[in-house]
C-alpha cells in the first residue's frame, strides 16, 4: 500500500465544519445501546464477590452452599480460570486481577463469582460463599510503600533498573531515568533555585457508565462478548488468551461507551463473565455497581514528586530535575516512567534529569486516565516554574516563553521536536483578554502548560460505496466522543461528496481487521489517516470504472470534487461522472466498489496546551470557586471543531475536579471509604463556569490533513493552573492535590504559625 | 415469590406489570419493560442518569420502587419526541454537541425538560443549579448549558 501520509496544505470543504453526529438521534432518544442495554435469550445475571481486606491470603473458598441455592447456575473461583498465560507476566497480572488466585491484594479484589437466574438470587448466592482469609499487613500510601520497612505486596519483586540487582525484594518494581546534560553543572550556574515536594491523591476517571458486558460461550468453542470498552480488539485478544479460546471464534462487539477516559482499556469483569457463561452454558450479563467501579476498576496513580529547577537572572533555566514516585496498585506498571518522560517536555533544557519509581500498594491496579501520569508531573513542575518566575521577578508567561521548547529542541525524554505548539499557545495566552481581566479580593489567577505525546497505532478501516452512491465507513476505533462525525467528514472530504452521504459505524472484531484501542488520543488521528487511505483506494477503483464506462484509458481520468473527469480536449464531450453515477453502474462494471486500509498510523504529533484560570478562595472555610477558565491548545487541524472544543472543555473540567476535590480516601483498615458519587464528588453543573476555548492549528507534518490527537492534553495543565491560581489567591504555595477546603485551611494555618 | 401487580401510565400508554417489592422503577423500566433509555450510573440517586418524571415531579427512578408507580403517570426519554419530531431540547443538544459519550444525555434531557416547564426563562445560574443533580463527565457542562439556553429561546417563540 503506497499511501503517503505526509501533510499537504489544501482547502477543506467538509473538514472544519460542524455537522450533527451520525449517532446523535439515537443518543437523544434513548435508543443508543450501551453496555447494560443489551440482552440475550436465556441470559443469566452475574455478580462478583469481592475481598473486604486490603491484603489477605485466601486459605480456602467453600462454594458448596451457594451452588445448592435454587436458581444458581454457576459459581466460579480462580480455579475456573486456569493459568494459560505461559510466562507472560503482564497477562498473569490481568488474570490475577480479574480473579484473585492466592492473595487478595486490595479492598474490592474479585475472589469468586456467580451466575443466577436473577439479581436477587445472585446476591443471595454471594452471601453463601465462605472464604477463609489470613489477613496480612497492608500499605496504601505511596511513600510508605516505597519505604524498606513496608509490608511486601509481592515478595518476588526486586527493583528493576538499578545498577546492581538488589538483594531484598521491594514494593518498588522499577526505576527509570530520562534526561541529558549535567544537572550538577546546571545548578551550579543557577542564580535562583526552587526545590519543592508535591503530592497528588488517587482519582478515578469517573465515567458515568459502569463496566458492563454480556458474554455467551457456546459448547463448540465459539463465543460472543458485548461490552463497553475503548478497545474491543484488545479485549478479544486478552479474553481469548485468558480463556483458551481461539481469537477468531470470539466475536467482540463494542457497545456505545458511556465514558472511558482510559478506564475502559483493561479487562476485569469480561473474563469472569465468559468463564461464568462457559460453566453455566448460558449467556451471562455482568454489570458493575458504582461501588465496584470505584473499588475494583482502575483509578489513576497517587504520587509523590520532588522537583528542583534553577535559572539564571536573565530567566534562562540552567537545570531541571525531578524524582517521581507513582503508585501502581498491586501490580507492576510504567506510570512513573510516563510521568518522568512528560515532566519537563514543555521546555528547552540543556541539563535535565528525571527519575521515576513504580510503587506497589494495596489499592486497585492503576489504569490509564486521560494523558496518564502527565497531570501530576505537570502539577509539580509548573508549580515550581511559577515559583521560580516569582523569585526572578519575571512574569510567569514570559518566563515560560523564554524557556519553551521549539522545533528542533531535543525533548527532555529524548526525541527532537518537529513543529510544535507550546510557544504559540503561550503567545496566545499572553495576548488573551482573560490575562488582563481584573480580579477581586480573595481571587487569584494561575496559568500552566501541559504536554502529551499522542499515539497512532494499528488501524484498519473499510469504506464501502453502495449502489445508491452513499458510503458506509466501518472503523475499528471505538467512538468515545464524536469520532464517527469527524471520520465521516474526512471520508466526505476525500471523496468530494456531502457529509450526509457518509455513515460511519464501529465494526465488531469479526467484521474488520485488528485495531488498537482508542487511547493516546488516537481515534480521529489514526482512523482518519486510514479513512483517507481507504478513500484514495476507492477513488482508484472509481476512476477505473469511469474509464470503463467511457471506454477510455484510466490514465486519462482524474478525480475532482466527487466526480470522474476525462482529461484532455479529445474528451470535451464527455460529461463528468459523479460518484453516484459510477456506483449505479457498479454491478456491470466489475461489482462492488470499496476501499480498504490497513496501516500503522505513525507520526502522531505531540500536543501542547496552556490554560488560564481564576479561582476565588473563601479564607474562612477554604472553599474554592472557579470564576473563569480558558483553554488554549494546538489541534493540528480541528476536523470537527465543536467536538474539539468539547475535548478541551471536558479535560479541563476533569482537571478542575482533580485539583479541587476528588480523591480516594482509605481508612487505616485499608478499605476505601468513599466508593460512591456522593462522597467522591465530581464537578456538577453549578460548580463550573463556561469553559472558553481557543483552538490553534499547527499542522502535524505526519498526517495528510495535519491532524493531531486532541483528547488528552486538556487534562494536563489544570492541576497546576489551579494550584497556581489558589497559591496566588491565598499567598501560600499549595503542594498537595486535591486542594480541598481542609487542606487549604491547613496551609493557611501553617503559614500563619510560620 | 408473588409479584406486585402494578397498573400505571408510561409516556401516555397504559402499562401493567408484576414486580418484586425490592425492584426499583429503574429496574422495571429497563429489565421488565425494555425501556433502557434511563441509565443506572450509580443506583444511589447521585448521578441523575436514571431521571424520569412521575406525576410532574423529576425523580431518580433508582430511588423509586416499581410498586410506587401504581396509578401514576411516568414520563421517560422514550416519550420525549413526538413521532419523528424531536423535542427542541433534543434538537439543541444535537446542534450544540451537548453530548460526547451520551450516557448522561437522557437524564439531562428529562431534567432540562422539567426545568423549562417550571421556569421557561432560566438564567445561566438557574440552569446550572437546576441541572446540578445530573452528572456529566465528558463535556464540562458548557455546551449543555448553552443547548438549554437555546432551547428555552426556541420554546418561548413556539
Amino acid at each position: 500500500m503506497n499511501f503517503d501520509p505526509r501533510y499537504s496544505g489544501r482547502n477543506f470543504s467538509s473538514v472544519g465544519t460542524r455537522p450533527i453526529r451520525p449517532d446523535g438521534v439515537d443518543k437523544v432518544t434513548g435508543r443508543a445501546r450501551y453496555g447494560a442495554d443489551f440482552n440475550m435469550a436465556g441470559q443469566l445475571v452475574g455478580r462478583v464477590l469481592r475481598s473486604p481486606h486490603a491484603h489477605a491470603v485466601i486459605k480456602s473458598i467453600d462454594t458448596s452452599k451457594a451452588e445448592k441455592l435454587a436458581g444458581v447456575k454457576a459459581v466460579i473461583t480462580a480455579k475456573d480460570l486456569p493459568d494459560l498465560t505461559d510466562g507472560d507476566a503482564a497477562m498473569y497480572d490481568i488474570l490475577d486481577n480479574s480473579m484473585a488466585r492466592k492473595k487478595a491484594l486490595y479492598d474490592g479484589h474479585a475472589v469468586a463469582a456467580v451466575a443466577a437466574i436473577d439479581a436477587r438470587t445472585a446476591r443471595q448466592a454471594l452471601k453463601l460463599i465462605e472464604i477463609d482469609y489470613e489477613v496480612l499487613p497492608h500499605v496504601t500510601d505511596v511513600d510508605e510503600a516505597a519505604h524498606h520497612h513496608a509490608p511486601l505486596i509481592n515478595d518476588q519483586v526486586f527493583t528493576e533498573g538499578l545498577e546492581e540487582k538488589p538483594a531484598k525484594p521491594s514494593n518498588v518494581t522499577k526505576r527509570t531515568q530520562f534526561g541529558h546534560g549535567d544537572v550538577h553543572k546546571g545548578f551550579a550556574e543557577a542564580d535562583f533555585i526552587v526545590e519543592r515536594s508535591f503530592k497528588t491523591e488517587q482519582t478515578h476517571q469517573g465515567y458515568i457508565e459502569p463496566h458492563a458486558c454480556v458474554a455467551s460461550v457456546n459448547p463448540d468453542g465459539t463465543a460472543e462478548l458485548w461490552v463497553c470498552t475503548q478497545g474491543h480488539f484488545v479485549y478479544r485478544q486478552h479474553c481469548a488468551q485468558l480463556l483458551g479460546l481461539e481469537a477468531s471464534k470470539l466475536r467482540v462487539t463494542s457497545s456505545e461507551i458511556g465514558g472511558g477516559f482510559g478506564g475502559k482499556t483493561h479487562v476485569w469483569a469480561e473474563p469472569v463473565a465468559l468463564a461464568l457463561s462457559r460453566k453455566a452454558g448460558r449467556p451471562v450479563k455482568l454489570v458493575m455497581t458504582r461501588d465496584e467501579v470505584f473499588r475494583a476498576s482502575g483509578p489513576t496513580s497517587a504520587t509523590s514528586i520532588d522537583v528542583k529547577i534553577g535559572a539564571r537572572k536573565d530567566g534562562t533555566i540552567t537545570a531541571a530535575e525531578a524524582t517521581l514516585r507513582y503508585s501502581c496498585g498491586p501490580y507492576a506498571g510504567s506510570w512513573a516512567e510516563i510521568g518522568a518522560m512528560t515532566a519537563f517536555a514543555c521546555y528547552k533544557l540543556e541539563n535535565v534529569k528525571t527519575v521515576g519509581y513504580e510503587v506497589l500498594v494495596n489499592r486497585p491496579k492503576t489504569a490509564a486516565y486521560r494523558a496518564p501520569s502527565a497531570p501530576m508531573a505537570a502539577f509539580a513542575v509548573e508549580s515550581a516554574v511559577d515559583e521560580l518566575a516569582k523569585e526572578l521577578g519575571m512574569d510567569a508567561v514570559d518566563f515560560r516563553i523564554k524557556n519553551a521548547a521549539q522545533e528542533g529542541t531535543r525533548s527532555s525524554y529524548g526525541p527532537v521536536y518537529g513543529p510544535i505548539g507550546i510557544g504559540p499557545t503561550l503567545e496566545a495566552v499572553k495576548s488573551h483578554p482573560h490575562m488582563k481581566a481584573p480580579l477581586k479580593a480573595n481571587q487569584g489567577r494561575g496559568m500552566a502548560c501541559g504536554f502529551w505525546f499522542n499515539f497512532g497505532g494499528q488501524t484498519c478501516t473499510d469504506l464501502n460505496i453502495g449502489m445508491d452512491g452513499t458510503v458506509s465507513l466501518a472503523v475499528g476505533t471505538v467512538d468515545v466522543g464524536g469520532s464517527r462525525a469527524s471520520l465521516s467528514l474526512v471520508a466526505a472530504e476525500e471523496l468530494g461528496i456531502d457529509y450526509s452521504n457518509v455513515k460511519a459505524i464501529v465494526a465488531d472484531t469479526s467484521s474488520l481487521g485488528y485495531n488498537d484501542m482508542t487511547d493516546g488520543s488516537r481515534g480521529t488521528f489514526s482512523s482518519s489517516m486510514a479513512t483517507i487511505s481507504a478513500a484514495r483506494n476507492a477513488i482508484k477503483i472509481l476512476k477505473d470504472r469511469a474509464a470503463q464506462m467511457w471506454d477510455i484509458p484510466v490514465e486519462d481520468v482524474t478525480w475532482e470534487k466527487g466526480h470522474a473527469i476525462a482529461k484532455g480536449e479529445k474528451y470535451g464531450n464527455l460529461s463528468p461522472l459523479s460518484l453516484k453515477d459510477i456506483a449505479a453502474k457498479s454491478g456491470t462494471t466489475g461489482g462492488p466498489i470499496a476501499g480498504h486500509s490497513e496501516l500503522v498510523a505513525d507520526g502522531a504529533g505531540v500536543s501542547f496546551a496552556t490554560h488560564i484560570c481564576d479561582i476565588e478562595v473563601d479564607p474562612e472555610t477554604g472553599a474554592t470557586r472557579v470564576i473563569r477558565y480558558t483553554v488554549v491548545q494546538d489541534a493540528g487541524k480541528a476536523v470537527h471543531p465543536t467536538y474539539v472544543e468539547g475535548q478541551y472543555q471536558g479535560g479541563a473540567a476533569q482537571g478542575i475536579g482533580w485539583a479541587l476535590n476528588e480523591e480516594y480516601i482509605y481508612g487505616k483498615d485499608g478499605r476505601l471509604q468513599n466508593a460512591g458519587f456522593l462522597d467522591y464528588r465530581i464537578p456538577v453543573c453549578s460548580d463550573l463556569p463556561m469553559i472558553d476555548t481557543q483552538i490553534l492549528e499547527i499542522p502535524n507534518p505526519n498526517h495528510p490533513y495535519g491532524v493531531r490527537g486532541v483528547g488528552e492534553t486538556s487534562i494536563v495543565p489544570p492541576l497546576a493552573a489551579i494550584a497556581n491560581a489558589v497559591s496566588n489567591a491565598v499567598g501560600v504555595r499549595m503542594t498537595h492535590i486535591p486542594m480541598s477546603p481542609p487542606r487549604i485551611l491547613a496551609a493557611l494555618e501553617a503559614e500563619r504559625e510560620g | 415469590m408473588a409479584g406486585i401487580a402494578v397498573s400505571t401510565t408510561i409516556n401516555g400508554d397504559a402499562v401493567e406489570y408484576l414486580c418484586q417489592p425490592d425492584e426499583t422503577l429503574l429496574d422495571v423500566l429497563r429489565d421488565r419493560l425494555g425501556l433502557t433509555g434511563a441509565k443506572e450510573g450509580c443506583g444511589t440517586g447521585d448521578c441523575g442518569a436514571c431521571s424520569v418524571i412521575v406525576d410532574g415531579r423529576l425523580v431518580c427512578s433508582c430511588l423509586v420502587l416499581g410498586a410506587e408507580a401504581e396509578g401514576r403517570k411516568v414520563e421517560t426519554i422514550e416519550g420525549m419526541a413526538h413521532g419523528d419530531q424531536l423535542h427542541p431540547l433534543q434538537q439543541k443538544f444535537l446542534e450544540h454537541a451537548a453530548l460526547q459519550c451520551g450516557i448522561c444525555t437522557p437524564g439531562f434531557l428529562i431534567a432540562a425538560k422539567d426545568l423549562l416547564e417550571k421556569n421557561p426563562s432560566p438564567t445561566e445560574e438557574e440552569i446550572r443549579f437546576g441541572l446540578a443533580g445530573n452528572l456529566c463527565r465528558c463535556t464540562g457542562y458548557d455546551k449543555i448549558v448553552r443547548a438549554v439556553q437555546d432551547a428555552a429561546q426556541v420554546m418561548k417563540g413556539a
